[in-house]
């Protein structure tokens, strides 16, 4: 039986580790192609929070994609490099044939400054990535879509702090919610074209971006050296569902119901993959 | 490859023809077996004709094609007891319960609120917010039971998100399901029991597709058409479409009840071409 994305090509953003991978990993065992892109490096000011995805990681996401038989094109690129993103973008479509999704994954995570503390280095990475860089990805890619003539659909990564006020992770948080503007504004214009956006919303997701030392504190801030063990125990009561965090792949299993003809009439929403967080 | 829901089963109500229908024979597809229930009658007041008995025959027949169990029933969604015991019948013959659907709903008299009298307004809360309540009450039980967990998608409606003029008590009953989701997704979350609704646009069913619809939307037209309609739906929606196909609710309810969608709860998922955005 036909994979549900059989046949398409999807351009996934930020796809050297973590849900990124993921992305590429699930939509190949359903018949997609892919285009990946990642920074591959660590950046300056998020490696006190974790480090950064590596060329050896695009690397494995490249394996993974071409065990399933799938064809992969994949380029070291920044998102905040327009010239860079376009390129990969366009190298990406000359090799495959074709572009018909769109997972702007790509993003970054610092916190624990109060709103009037964060630094304005800090503040521009987090909105140049977050938000500038998934515009970035829109733009290098909606041109090619709308020529193809055949519709798409077109998925922005945002979470929980796209909906919710997150005390002292404010960058993140501002820049959440204005993909989510963003995605509102795309889905109204893009809709004549048949070509569908949405957001996600994650809760934590098991990757390196939550699972780690910082990451815990944030959540226990009385704790000097926190552990997975004890923070999942904070996760949890945030969450509804008795779970500290999900999956990639769950993140995933959205990202392709959205992308599949099965979502063929469904754009300008939110999909809320939260455990509960944001109803309880 | 196993069914998305192979080896589930699912409780629906208003199953005899439209959405209904369309989400047992989607979830029998992929290998659930299905318990049905349908008032097969028509409601006065409502200004369509109702479903009946031979619509239900036909959906089990559709099932049983695919070569799923299907227990199929007459019964009201307002009458609590009769409800609990399609469940309880049909859970007794095919061992389990995982999934509900509680789709059964009217629509109209299309009325501005002055007009609408007290036997108009307490069928559709009846029907289309206490049915409902009723649907998940009478589930609720027998999924805990099974202690794996469970998906209720409830469905709603666009006018669950925002106003229509002139149905004053279908927007009332639909926000009414929103809440009793919220509500719902909060309690039954310890037990890994996720609650959702779904949020339709116009669905190519008899419940849409019929004179008192085209009339609510084309007031000034003497005898609308569906042909007339389709202009004036399409411009509601943001993707170029009149209308969706109950396949596509269909296709949302099964990602929502399958476990690609484990730790999904307390969403309102619009199936709705874009209308929300205009």
């Amino acid at each position: 039986m036909a994979g549900r994305v059989a046949g398409k090509v999807a351009l996934i953003t930020g796809a050297a580790r973590g849900q990124g991978r993921s992305h590429a990993i699930r939509l190949a065992e359903e018949g997609a192609d892919i285009i990946a892109v990642d920074i591959a490096e660590s950046i300056p000011s998020v490696t006190r929070f974790y480090p950064g995805a590596t060329e050896e990681d695009l690397e494995m996401t490249v394996k993974a994609v071409e065990a399933l038989d799938r064809r992969i094109v994949a380029r070291k690129a920044d998102v905040r490099d327009y010239a860079a993103l376009k390129a990969a973008v366009d190298e990406g479509v000359a090799e495959l044939g074709r572009l018909d999704i769109v997972s702007a994954n790509a993003g970054i995570f610092i916190h624990s400054d109060k709103t009037q503390d964060v630094t304005e280095s800090d503040w521009d990475d987090v909105l140049d990535i977050n938000l500038k860089g998934v515009w970035l990805t829109t733009k290098a890619a909606v041109p090619i879509m709308i020529e193809q003539g055949t519709g798409g659909s077109i998925i922005l990564t945002s979470s929980t702090a796209g909906l919710k006020g997150f005390a002292n992770v404010a960058p993140y948080t501002a820049s959440k919610h204005a993909v989510l503007g963003l995605a509102r504004t795309l889905s109204n214009e893009l809709a004549e074209h048949s070509i569908r956006v949405n957001t996600i919303h994650p809760t934590g997701v098991a990757t390196q971006m939550v699972l780690n030392e910082a990451t815990f504190r944030l959540f226990l801030p009385d704790v000097e050296h926190p552990t997975q063990g004890q923070a999942a125990e904070v996760f949890q009561s945030t969450n509804a569902l008795p779970v500290p965090w999900v999956e990639p792949v769950d993140i995933s299993n959205a990202l392709l119901f959205l992308a599949s003809d099965e979502a063929r009439y469904i754009t300008g929403t939110e999909l809320k993959v939260d455990a509960g967080f944001t109803t309880k | 490859m196993a069914g998305r829901v192979a080896g589930k089963v699912a409780f629906i109500t208003g199953a005899a023809r439209g959405q209904g229908r369309s989400h047992a024979i989607r979830l029998a597809q992929e290998g659930a077996d299905i318990i049905a229930i349908d008032l097969c009658e028509s409601v006065p007041g409502v200004p369509y004709p109702g479903a009946t008995s031979a619509d239900l025959a036909q959906t089990v027949k559709e099932v049983e094609a695919l070569d799923r169990r299907i227990i199929a029933t007459q019964a009201d969604v307002r009458d609590y007891d009769a409800v609990k015991r399609a469940v309880d019948e049909g859970v007794a013959q095919l061992g389990r319960l995982d999934i509900v659907s509680a789709n059964a709903g009217i629509s109209g008299p299309m009325l501005p609120a002055e007009d609408l009298d007290a036997v108009a307004w307490q069928t559709m809360i009846d029907i289309n917010l206490t049915g409902v309540f009723n649907t998940a009450k009478a589930a609720i039980g027998p999924i805990k039971a099974g202690g794996r967990g469970g998906s209720i998608v409830l469905t709603s409606s666009e006018a669950g998100l925002k106003p229509y003029a002139n149905v004053a008590h279908y927007v009332s009953a639909k926000h009414g399901v929103v809440g009793l989701m919220r509500n719902l997704a909060v309690e039954l979350a310890p037990f890994s029991i996720r609650v959702n609704s779904l949020h339709p646009t116009q669905v190519d069913t008899p419940m849409i597709m019929n004179a008192a619809t085209y009339k609510l939307f084309l007031p000034d037209v003497e005898n609308p058409t569906r042909e007339d309609f389709a202009p004036a739906s399409q411009a509601m929606n943001a993707l170029p479409i009149p209308w969706v196909e109950a396949v596509d609710i269909s296709n949302a309810l099964l990602f929502l009840s399958s476990d690609e969608a484990r730790y999904i709860t307390g969403v309102t998922l619009p199936v709705d071409a874009g209308c929300f955005l205009l």
